[in-house]
């Protein structure tokens, strides 16, 4: 396999993981939302409500910032990232 | 002052810039202590915010091709997060979120998962790869990766329907806010709003919306949080609403059951004017089924990846790198507002419900509370109602009604906020209309120059020529969509949410299968783009013309079935024509590498 597929391999392989991530606090959660919502969350709101206020929201946020590095980090390995700026 | 350029000084230019808006904050109150009166204060915020806008606008003029359509991509990783914010919460998110939370709850509260849970697709399968190809525009992208004029052309009608659904719900946004700061009649106040607008973004293309985008969004979230934390001290509910509202929430759970929902008849609401509504649906219980909820928080994740407007914003980054940590930045200065928007919605029911708070008015006499003051203003702007329906002299939860946008407009002053929070909020509010407004007619006014125009029609045109075209038609596309708006045929929210349901259906796949399946060709990606669109389209008229639909998908969530015609139609089409040529194939292994040069810039 060439420098650039295996690079290839391993960004489809960090882009699944990000995926999964994402379904999960985007739809998977939302499956149980009845169920959940009977549970106190964090700071005390209903655990449900929480998530769709704060909960879910902020992981995105998080969830993109460490792709973003996970990525770099990859393209370093292979010597695919670029110079300078950011 | 400033010495260097003006990328290395950008947080010094904005950091004084906020510090004189919160200067201005304070004459406006000093003048408000001496009397100055509310109208006035109104017209303060907005002339003065505008007018610095303007001037925004002015000095970033430019006659680069490479400066008007792309800012000239240099725009740092965490300037680009603001302005992408900006452009991405419109007027709808500003002014009806809160009150879309405070009416429908959990069932609404998709939006915000959907809103802010796009941004991961955004970052993860398509900015970055975008930002490698080095295109001025979507369909720039579209062209180049699958080939041919028709499949660019295809790209511009679905970005132009999409925008355009989306731009007129943005101009009426900004008439209404001005119509009522200002004082004058709405058909004129839509072309004020207008030209507000294009005050921003003729002279300076993207340059100059990205720095005037960077200054709404700090206007514009000084003018949401404010509020929310001056309302939640002011009633004792906590110094960080976020984090302390546990107690306010559980209490309305009380006093709905308290209360109790009670049913309307059909004819008692024949006396409530259009638009207003009544406290129906439970604050923080699941009141929606699952496929509701997802459905929708699908559709907006699926259709924020596919909008042209927000990805042609991580074109003007630095780099591919830049591009990635550049929507981390979007969505974090986009959380900002949105977490605070259901502690608004909480306040303000709270502030209105609750009969042991002095602001409190269900359980109240009817004759007291027709006699507050904020309630005869409201009344009288037609965003509040009351009628004594079971003839007991109190004010019953059913008795009362409010329009979506009174709980962003009117709380402040019901929670007996000075007026120059209200004006504060009418800046706001303008700032997030105006800046998405900016965004999208640049993006269909850049995508029929650029793509239709000198790509299709006219390959030689000089750059001079083209900037021409190009402002001509951004001036011509506003005035249609002002024309539009001064019609007010949907709300602010129903043709914002349809605009993610177009995009998606034409664009979603196109754009994600270019960068991710290498056997895509242009076959596959026109049938893809032109039977998304029709097939989501006859979805929405038929559902709007009393079709019955299917799966549960509403007019809200047509996209979902676009999409997928458009996926199976893009798959089955492209595997029964010959695979893309070894160019095109090279050229999409060039772009899952961020380094080396761009694919455009090469040619």
């Amino acid at each position: 396999m060439s420098k650039q597929e295996q690079h290839w391999e391993k960004s489809k392989g960090l882009l699944m993981m990000t995926l999964a991530i994402w379904f999960v606090f985007s739809i998977g959660i939302f499956l149980f939302g009845a169920e959940m919502n009977e549970v106190t969350g964090p700071f005390g709101y209903p655990l449900t409500y929480w998530f769709t206020c704060q909960g879910s929201l902020g992981i995105f946020v998080i969830l993109i910032f460490w792709f973003a590095n996970r990525q770099e980090k990859i393209d370093e390995e292979f010597g695919f990232s670029e110079r300078g700026d950011d | 002052m400033l010495k260097g350029n003006f990328i290395d000084n950008l947080p010094k230019v904005y950091g004084i810039y906020t510090g004189g808006f919160l200067a201005f904050i304070i004459i406006m109150s000093i003048g408000e202590q001496m009397g100055m009166s509310a109208k006035a204060i109104g017209i303060c915020f907005v002339a003065f915010t505008v007018a610095i806008y303007a001037i925004i606008g002015y000095l970033s003029r430019t006659a680069q091709a490479d400066a008007y359509y792309v800012a000239g991509r240099q725009v740092p990783t965490v300037f680009n997060g603001m302005a992408t914010a900006a452009d991405w919460m419109s007027g709808a998110s500003f002014v009806a979120m809160a009150g879309g939370i405070y009416f429908k709850g959990y069932g609404y509260m998709a939006l915000l998962v959907g809103w802010t849970g796009g941004y991961v697709l955004v970052a993860s399968l398509l900015a970055p790869y975008l930002r490698k190809f080095g295109c001025y525009t979507v369909p720039d992208f579209i062209g180049t990766r699958y080939g041919g004029n028709l499949s660019r052309f295809m790209a511009v009608v679905v970005l132009t329907v999409a925008s355009f659904t989306y731009v007129t719900a943005q101009i009426n946004a900004t008439g209404t806010i001005a119509s009522v700061a200002l004082d004058i009649p709405f058909q004129y106040a839509v072309y004020v709003g207008l030209i507000s607008i294009l005050l921003c973004s003729m002279l300076g293309g993207m340059r100059g919306v990205t720095w005037t985008q960077v200054a709404q969004y700090i206007v514009l979230i000084i003018a949401y949080l404010l509020p929310v934390f001056w309302i939640s001290n002011k009633i004792g509910a906590g110094f960080f609403p976020h984090f302390m509202l546990a107690d306010e929430v559980s209490r309305i759970a009380e006093l709905e059951a308290q209360f109790g929902f009670v049913k309307n008849s059909a004819e008692n609401l024949k006396e409530v004017p259009k638009g207003l509504a009544g406290i129906t649906k439970a604050h923080s219980a699941v009141n929606a089924s699952p496929w509701a909820f997802i459905s929708l928080a699908l559709a907006m994740m699926m259709g924020t990846a596919s909008l042209p407007h927000v990805m042609m914003r991580y074109f003007t980054t630095p780099s591919v790198k830049a591009a990635r940590k550049s929507v981390g930045w979007s969505l974090f200065f986009i959380f900002l507002l949105y977490s605070s928007a259901p502690m608004l919605a909480t306040l303000s029911k709270l502030s209105l419900m609750d009969p042991t708070l002095p602001t409190g008015i269900i359980g109240k006499s009817i004759a007291d509370v027709q006699a507050i003051d904020w309630y005869q203003n409201w009344n009288s702007a037609n965003l509040m109602f009351i009628s004594d329906f079971n003839g007991n002299g109190t004010l019953e939860l059913n008795e009362f009604f409010m329009g979506g946008k009174a709980v962003v407009l009117a709380t402040p002053e019901i929670a007996g906020l000075p007026y120059v929070i209200s004006g504060l909020v009418a800046a706001g509010g303008m700032a997030a209309a105006m800046s998405t407004a900016d965004g999208l007619i640049l993006a269909i006014a850049n995508a029929i120059s650029h793509d239709v125009y000198y790509k299709i029609i006219d390959p030689k045109a000089e750059t001079a020529k083209r900037l021409v075209v190009a402002r001509v038609l951004l001036v011509v596309i506003g005035f249609a969509g002002a024309t539009i708006a001064a019609l007010e045929i949907q709300g602010i929210l129903g043709s914002v949410i349809w605009a993610f349901d177009f995009a998606m259906s034409g664009l979603f796949f196109p754009l994600v299968l270019g960068v991710w399946w290498k056997r895509a060709n242009k076959e596959g990606a026109v049938a893809g783009m032109a039977l998304g669109l029709i097939s989501g389209a006859a979805y929405l008229v038929w559902v709007r013309t009393g079709g019955s639909g299917f799966l549960g998908i509403t007019q809200l969530t047509f996209g979902i079935f676009g999409s997928a015609v458009s996926l199976v139609a893009m798959v089955v089409v492209s595997l029964m024509t010959s695979a893309p040529n070894a160019a095109t194939q090279r050229m999409v292994d060039e772009v899952r590498v961020p380094s080396g040069r761009s694919i455009i810039g090469k040619q």
